[in-house]
């Protein structure tokens, strides 16, 4: 186990209920750490080379992220079930994500009822925040772990229990880095960034910006006092990624908010219509690409 | 440091394969666009094999080079990370290779 920042063992992640302070531990099953129950076994492709000398060698031709992959594709699965929308917000550390998600749950512009994974190393205390403004809400403590996996977030939705038509909101844990990489099972990433960060982040963190297909430039309010230039970061974002869409918004003052709520709404009905047509249909699962454009916004 | 997840799934794939016996040798392909640091996987990785039929094991990482194609000129663009501009100016890309993240083989002893 890395001391410094590396991923937790599950049992050192918590699960946190802000109204009853309940919280419980991930068991065996929450994530692989060499768990003799992560029963997923893969095509065997195995075949002996009998030219290697000693040893046998055996092809894997495997995704080192397979597993991950297999309980994000799960989660999207039961998400879509339920015509939930889930979307996976990221930034680095106080860049105004649960700000965002606070203003969003008190403005009451998204007609649906939102819900909100909240991922932190330690402390329940932006749950509190976004019960105070009232959503059902849940911590994921990762403990020294740096992102939220799929696995953590199954286990969360399912304590979560969202009802048929609501919103999952995921704050994942404030990281430009590691969360890029982890396949929640959403539907859309948003990578949020404020004006008093340097313009220049999405080409010191490319990934994350390759990863998201929404950037919300946070804290605009602020504009008159920082520099920052708005455009120039613009620019670096989509060297990254040419089909991000970006919005401006002040989750302190709301200013922009709205093309962030038609944003979402957009979402929103996508999932729901393709939910439908699938149940006429009675075919298949969605698209777990979820690459549908919203229609909003 | 996601290095440690990575290591980790790669160990946990190559046991659960191994059915008993050791494995010697471990060969991943990492992509360079795939966000992973070759280095910190190859450190971790020795921390997550303790105690597992993996322990002990070379790990081998082939780097796969990052490649592009341009969507305006169709032409193809070298990349070190998922960013980078095109020779006609467009930096309106499809990556193509750079992304793999994979356990290719093992070798039991």
């Amino acid at each position: 186990m890395c001391t410094t920042c590396g991923c937790s063992a599950p049992d050192q992640v918590a699960y946190t209920d802000p109204r009853t302070g309940a919280h419980s531990h991930g068991d065996g099953h929450i994530h692989t750490h060499g768990d003799p129950h992560g029963h997923l076994h893969f095509p065997d492709h195995h075949h002996d080379h009998a030219a290697d000398g000693c040893g046998r060698t055996i092809a894997l031709e495997q995704d080192i992220l397979a597993k991950n992959q297999l309980a994000a594709e799960r989660n999207r699965g039961w998400l879509a079930g339920r015509e939930v929308l889930a979307i996976n917000l990221m930034s680095s550390p106080g860049a105004g994500k649960t700000s965002i998600l606070e203003r969003t749950i008190r403005d009451r512009q998204v007609a649906a009822p939102i819900h909100v994974l909240e991922g932190d190393q330690a402390t329940a205390n932006d749950a509190e925040r976004i019960r105070s403004a009232g959503a059902p809400v849940l911590q994921i403590n990762t403990g020294t772990g740096c992102h939220l996996d799929a696995d953590m977030v199954s286990r969360g939705l399912r304590q979560l229990d969202p009802g048929r038509g609501s919103m999952v909101l995921i704050e994942n844990v404030g990281n430009l880095v590691c969360p890029a990489l982890f396949d929640l099972g959403e539907r859309a990433r948003v990578v949020i960034m404020s004006v008093t960060e340097g313009e220049d982040k999405p080409i010191k963190y490319p990934h994350m910006f390759h990863a998201c297909e929404l950037m919300l430039i946070n804290k605009i309010d602020l504009l008159p006092y920082v520099r920052f230039d708005v455009e120039r970061c613009i620019a670096y974002a989509r060297q990254a990624n040419s089909d991000l869409r970006v919005l401006r918004v002040s989750a302190e003052t709301g200013e922009g908010m709205d093309a962030w709520y038609a944003w979402l709404l957009g979402h929103f009905s996508v999932a729901k219509s393709r939910e439908n047509a699938r149940r006429r249909n009675g075919t298949g699962t969605l698209d777990p690409s979820g690459q549908a454009a919203p229609s909003g916004a | 440091m996601h290095e440690l997840s990575i290591a980790d799934a790669v160990v946990a794939a190559c046991a659960e394969r191994a059915s008993g016996s050791r494995v010697i040798r471990v060969r991943l392909e990492i992509g360079a666009l795939a966000a992973v640091a070759a280095d910190a996987v190859r450190f971790c990785f020795d921390v997550c094999a303790r105690e597992t039929p993996v322990e002990g094991a070379e790990l081998e990482i082939v780097e796969i080079p990052g490649r592009a194609v341009c969507r305006d000129c169709e032409g193809t663009v070298a990349l070190s990370m998922p960013l980078g501009r095109c020779a006609c100016g467009s930096s309106n890309l499809r990556i193509v290779a750079g992304e793999e993240l994979r356990v290719k083989e093992m070798e039991l002893a």
